[in-house]
């Protein structure tokens, strides 16, 4: 009961401090100085019709290739987790799952190829929409659930996505090299011609970047998927 | 008046709180990890709250927003491109702490927070 009370009396500061600040927020009614370069020059120097992609891809690309590897370093820690050590105690027996029925299996069958189609379509005009690569990547991930839930029993080729991750994640830092020797810097979009802003193939290489990062986070998130998914295949294998 | 901002900001507060009180008083593992994707959520709320401004759009230049007038008319990019980095984290985080709690559950066949003991004083 203590403990809850603490609880309590440490979110009733938390909330405090909350207060504090809404009531003290006043909006901006200018854009402040790092936002107003981003807004005039991203037309002009990047090319990108979508001002967060432009940031997201080539102003702050570092920091994506950072954010790339800490999702890629997650998938690696759950596949390692999730493989390593025999549980301690003895499996109890698990039931059976019911079936998951004919309108799951079917509207799989129909939803996953659409599923993919949409991801790709995200991740390909994150330069101009409001999508991008892990955007698109998420939903691509999202129809491999379907998948996985319409066939618990359903094996993913740990081969393939391997692959798939480790070849994106290759281009895109090759992508980045390449923007040092031939334009101006580390992950440089102007490799390739900028072209008319709105277009498909406009700002550069950034729908390349994209849709190599959707792929990337594609198969990572269906690696982790994956992985969680067959420690119940395991135990089931085991038992018969 | 309350902005949509300043709405949109007091939500977020309050599922970060809700996300707290979840993770300070649920004993079930799988319980603090949803508390922790609440309060995540709230976060990221918050942040894209405080990049509003009133009367802009979307920081998207087409018809609407020509290239000229992208200043005046499109709000704040910059919390937008963290809350995209952010939420893609977040799901890293929540991947682990989920396959950490199949782990632990295998170890001891409980999700109990207080039937683990190791690290206790």
């Amino acid at each position: 009961m203590i403990k809850r009370a603490i609880a309590l009396l440490l979110l009733l500061a938390v909330g405090a401090l909350f207060a504090s600040l809404l009531a003290g927020y006043v909006p901006d009614s200018e854009l402040n100085q790092t936002a107003r370069y981003y807004a005039e020059r991203t037309a002009g120097d990047i090319g990108a019709a979508n001002i967060v992609t432009a940031i997201v891809v080539t102003y702050r690309g570092l920091d994506t290739l950072g954010e790339v590897t800490v999702l890629f370093i997650t998938a690696a820690i759950v596949g390692l987790v999730l493989a390593q050590g025999q549980p301690a105690l003895p499996h109890t027996p698990r039931q059976l799952r019911p079936p998951v029925g004919e309108l799951l299996t079917t509207g799989s069958r129909m939803l996953t190829p659409l599923i993919l189609l949409l991801g790709v379509y995200v991740f390909v005009n994150g330069h101009l929409t409001p999508g991008g690569g892990f955007q698109g990547g998420a939903i691509i991930a999202s129809g491999m659930l379907l998948l996985l839930l319409a066939d618990p029993l359903k094996h993913f080729s740990h081969q393939l996505i391997s692959v798939l991750e480790s070849l994106s994640g290759l281009l895109f830092v090759g992508i980045g090299v390449l923007g040092v020797l031939f334009a101006s810097g580390f992950l440089d979009n102007r490799l390739l011609p900028i072209g008319n802003l709105g277009e498909l193939f406009s700002a550069g290489v950034i729908p390349v970047i994209y849709s190599l990062i959707g792929l990337k986070v594609g198969a990572e998130f269906s690696s982790m998927l994956a992985n969680l998914s067959e420690i119940d295949k395991t135990d089931k294998t085991e038992e018969t | 008046m309350i902005s949509l901002a300043q709405m949109a900001m007091a939500t977020g507060f309050i599922l970060i709180l809700i996300g707290f009180y979840g993770a300070l008083t649920q004993r079930n593992l799988l319980r603090m990890i949803v508390a922790f994707s609440i309060a995540d959520a709230g976060v990221n709320i918050v942040i894209v709250a405080i990049g509003h401004m009133r009367g802009r759009t979307a920081p998207i230049i087409d018809a609407a927003v020509p290239v000229a007038d992208a200043v005046a008319r499109v709000i704040d990019p910059v919390p937008q491109a963290l809350v995209l980095t952010a939420i893609v984290i977040g799901v890293g985080v929540t991947a682990l702490m989920l396959a950490y709690a199949l782990k632990l559950h295998e170890r001891k066949r409980t999700l109990d927070i207080a039937r683990f003991t190791e690290l206790k004083w």
